[in-house]
């Protein structure tokens, strides 16, 4: 049989190499989960594929002819049949969702829309992920924006479709959805490459497994020799064991509050009310676009609260500015570290010292305390390059998040900690330290706050977990057994 | 923007590399239009360096040009680093120039300098200010679109100067003021009687503390970040508000402060049209210097070489010609710095 991609690339970036000699055989009909740390090279291989990024040398067959390199461009690649859903969204934010998906496809001098919108209707109904096509981009969560990009690239009948991280941003619900629907194209003779750091998805959903590890292919894993060994998986894309996590025991009964929401309305979310207790580790769960954006906007005092309150530490902040709660002990991770979370052209060291008094110096920088913090926090996280002056654009996805973890977490005296999606879109080894700072923050008294999509990261991090849904507050689970039931139930409102 | 300080930005490379690619544009360009005006570029060019720089006078007058646009070209480089565009400075400097020529004129002729010129320094700065922070107000309270509303307060404030002028302080048909107080008139530095005038020992001053204040304090992290990244000044508890207002406010005082080397300097005395042009000019100083406080003052020993080259090899060229060379170097440099940024990108996409 042959297959439907054979490649081995190579690509570098300036000084930096990101692929040598990376092999990637996908055979026809099947899942191809590719997987790797974050930096490893898998977004750029894939993009390679599907020609939106152009290789320095190698050689590359697409269903069976080989393909100039150096020619293969995104209009060569669709029109050979090879889709691509990207990471970070390839959407133009102020276009509908039907413009996007007739960006660049839709051939000819008169653009007609409502076929394609009825296409893309109907293809979103059949694999179970209903959009609006003439919702703007912009307006839209991460998630509804990728559900988008999603459902275009499918009603483009694509021969080969590669998803980049697809389901970072979905619920567990929608996630089997997607799956179940990926394993039905699959069945269908449609050839799927997913990439992936969430090794249950690569158990639920890959036939082969291809582990890419800084730029080279270390190991293949196929369910043809048997049933796929996620530790050794795991093992080959970190190159070594994972170390073992600390565990941080839930607060007295009694502890106080560190931070507290009384009826808080703002935006989309209505009448929150919730109590994080110091040394207590909260999850917010709930599919992306219920409200958990305005509650991390409410606690970090970005948007003034239309009603309701907010206590810091028992201390009433709802009228007080960002700096000032940060002042009494807020730390705040936002939700997107390319848009708010960092200074994309700034060094390490200036982002982890942005905003910071206390290392800055309250009017003259001290350049070698800014330093000093950066080397610290460098180490503390193993940020790579470990080098301050790098600048932040340059940095992986994981390390990106590092930078903005290292900076928030650093803060003295910290009272709470609201982090937005701490771990989305983030390596192994990165999710692991990212873990143990809040688990950290946590064991030295603070009451932290995690809203992420992902559930399992909740449940593996958090002892108590509440759901929000359509802006509500809808009820809670203490981590453990049969949570992720119930809490699933409440997520989609089956409860 | 060098926003990295701890060790040469990756984009100082770029920036210099746009300057050097927009000052061989415009060499290229001035040429071609030699070329039609049926003279040997070579010996022009050669003519304006020679003649510019061997006569002590027109090197003086390089730099009474440059003492101006620095200040105007600083002023318009602050808007720009907290992602504004100041366009008022001419405005300003007018406003400067009305208030140092009113407040230096209304001190008795008694008034020692250690007096009257911080006065006459603080009301031209002050003066400039307060339109800086009209414009910043309702740009941030009333969403007010800077450009427009400084576009239009130049219009407003000259015409005003105008109207104060003939109303109380012009003299026998003339368009000039009463004299300020001899406390307040800064000395010229010779130069074979040129216009400079100590007002340059200031604004070296102020482009090293604007330097300073940039690259080394909190209020020049603040600034950066509020320009490059409004979402991630605001998530580090950068009040974006504040920071503009302030730079606003400080960016008409420096704006203000360029009237002195006009007032105190040189005229010593209110005049209608005095140092006109050289808050639009400023705009080009601050464009060419990528808003880096020595990059500006480089650009405007330029931008002065050209305007004084120009006069100086006019039996050769028309004095246009240099004139228009300063703007297509502006406009070359404010192409070439995208150019080369979005081609760095195209090589850089994301790994």
């Amino acid at each position: 049989m042959t297959a439907v991609i054979d490649t081995v690339l190579d690509k570098a970036y300036g000084a930096c190499v990101v692929l040598r000699g990376a092999t990637l055989a996908v055979r026809p009909g099947t899942v191809h989960a590719l997987v790797g740390e974050n930096g490893a090279g898998k977004s750029t291989l894939v993009k390679i594929l599907a020609g939106v990024v152009r290789a320095d040398r190698g050689t590359l067959s697409a269903f069976g002819h080989t393909v100039p390199l150096a020619s293969w461009d995104r209009a060569r690649a669709r029109a050979a049949g090879i889709g691509i859903v990207q990471q970070h969204g390839a959407s133009a934010p102020a276009l509908s969702v039907v413009e996007n998906a007739a960006l660049g496809v839709e051939g000819g001098p008169v653009l007609d829309l409502a076929p394609v919108a009825e296409q893309l209707a109907a293809t979103g109904a059949k694999v179970g992920l209903p959009i609006d096509p003439y919702a703007r981009v912009s307006t839209l969560s991460l998630g509804a924006a990728q559900r988008a990009e999603l459902v275009a690239a499918l009603r483009l009948g694509a021969r080969l479709l590669i998803l980049d991280e697809p389901t970072a941003v979905l619920a567990p619900v929608e996630v089997e959805g997607l799956l179940a629907r990926l394993r039905a194209l699959a069945a269908d003779g449609t050839s799927v490459v997913i990439v992936t750091h969430k090794l249950d998805e690569v158990r639920a959903v890959a036939d082969d497994v291809t582990v890419l590890r800084a730029g080279v292919t270390v190991a293949t894993f196929s369910t043809a020799d048997g049933p796929l060994d996620t530790s050794a998986i795991a093992r080959a894309m970190v190159g070594s064991d994972l170390p073992p996590t600390m565990t941080v025991s839930p607060p007295a009964e009694g502890a106080p509050v560190a931070l507290g929401l009384r009826g808080v309305s703002l935006g989309g979310l209505r009448d929150a009310t919730l109590d994080v207790r110091a040394g207590e580790l909260v999850g917010v769960a709930g599919v992306d676009g219920n409200g958990q954006r305005e509650l991390a906007l409410a606690v970090a005092g970005l948007e003034r609260v239309a009603r309701g309150t907010v206590m810091l530490g028992g201390r009433d902040v709802t009228r007080a500015s960002p700096a000032r709660r940060f002042a009494a002990g807020l730390a705040h991770v936002p939700e997107d570290r390319q848009h708010g979370g960092l200074l994309l052209e700034a060094s390490i060291a200036d982002n982890l010292a942005l905003g910071r008094a206390d290392v800055t110096g309250r009017f003259r920088v001290d350049r070698r305390r800014v330093l000093a913090h950066a080397r610290t926090q460098i180490e503390v996280l193993d940020i790579r390059p470990p080098d301050p002056a790098a600048i932040a654009r340059s940095l992986s996805g994981g390390n990106q998040q590092k930078v903005v973890i290292g900076r928030e977490l650093s803060r003295p005296g910290l009272v709470a900690v609201v982090a937005c999606q701490p771990t989305r879109g983030v390596d192994l080894g990165a999710v692991v330290r990212i873990h143990e700072r809040l688990r950290a923050a946590a064991f030295a008294g603070a009451g932290v706050l995690v809203i992420s999509a992902d559930l399992d990261e909740l449940l593996a991090l958090c002892h108590r977990i509440v759901v929000v849904l359509r802006g509500a507050i809808v009820g809670e689970h203490v981590a453990g057994a049969g949570a992720r039931a119930a809490l699933g139930a409440l997520m989609t409102g089956a409860a | 923007m060098s926003w990295a300080e701890l060790r040469p930005s990756p984009h100082l490379k770029r920036e210099l590399i746009a300057v050097v690619i927009a000052l061989l544009v415009s060499l290229a360009f001035g040429s071609v239009l030699m070329l039609v005006a049926g003279k040997a570029p070579g010996h022009v060019w050669s003519q304006m360096v020679l003649r510019t720089f061997g006569d002590e006078y027109l090197l003086g007058q390089v730099l009474y040009k440059a003492t101006g646009l620095a200040l105007t070209g600083l002023a318009v480089a602050l808007a720009l680093d907290v992602g504004l565009f100041n366009i008022g400075v001419e405005g300003q400097l007018v406003a400067g120039v009305l208030a140092s020529g009113v407040v230096g004129a209304a001190l008795p002729a008694t008034t020692p300098a250690v007096i009257a010129i911080p006065v006459c320094l603080l009301a031209a700065a002050g003066a400039g200010a307060l339109v800086g922070l009209v414009i910043g107000g309702v740009r941030i309270y009333r969403d007010a679109h800077e450009v427009i509303t400084s576009i239009m307060l130049n219009a407003s404030i000259t015409g005003l100067a105008l109207y104060i002028g003939n109303v109380a302080l012009f003299r026998g048909g003339s368009t000039r003021g009463p004299d300020i107080a001899p406390g307040a008139q800064l000395p010229q530095l010779g130069f074979g009687g040129s216009s400079v005038n100590a007002v340059l020992v200031l604004a070296v001053l102020v482009v090293a503390g604007m330097w300073w204040l940039r690259s080394r304090t909190t209020w020049g992290r603040a600034w950066l970040a509020v320009g490059a990244d409004p979402a991630a000044a605001r998530c580090a508890g950068i009040s974006i508000g504040r920071v503009q207002l302030l730079a606003m406010a400080g960016s008409g005082a420096l704006a203000g402060l360029a009237a002195t080397n006009f007032v105190l300097g040189h005229k010593h005395a209110f005049e209608e049209g005095l140092g006109r042009g050289t808050g639009l000019l400023g705009i080009s100083a601050a464009l060419l210097g990528r808003t880096h406080p020595i990059g500006v003052a480089l650009a405007t020993l330029v931008l002065g070489f050209l305007s004084v080259g120009g006069l100086a090899v006019a039996d050769e060229v028309p004095k246009e010609l240099t004139e228009m060379l300063q703007g297509v170097v502006v406009l070359a440099a404010a192409g070439a710095g995208p150019w080369l940024a979005r081609r760095e990108a195209l090589q850089a996409r994301a790994a």
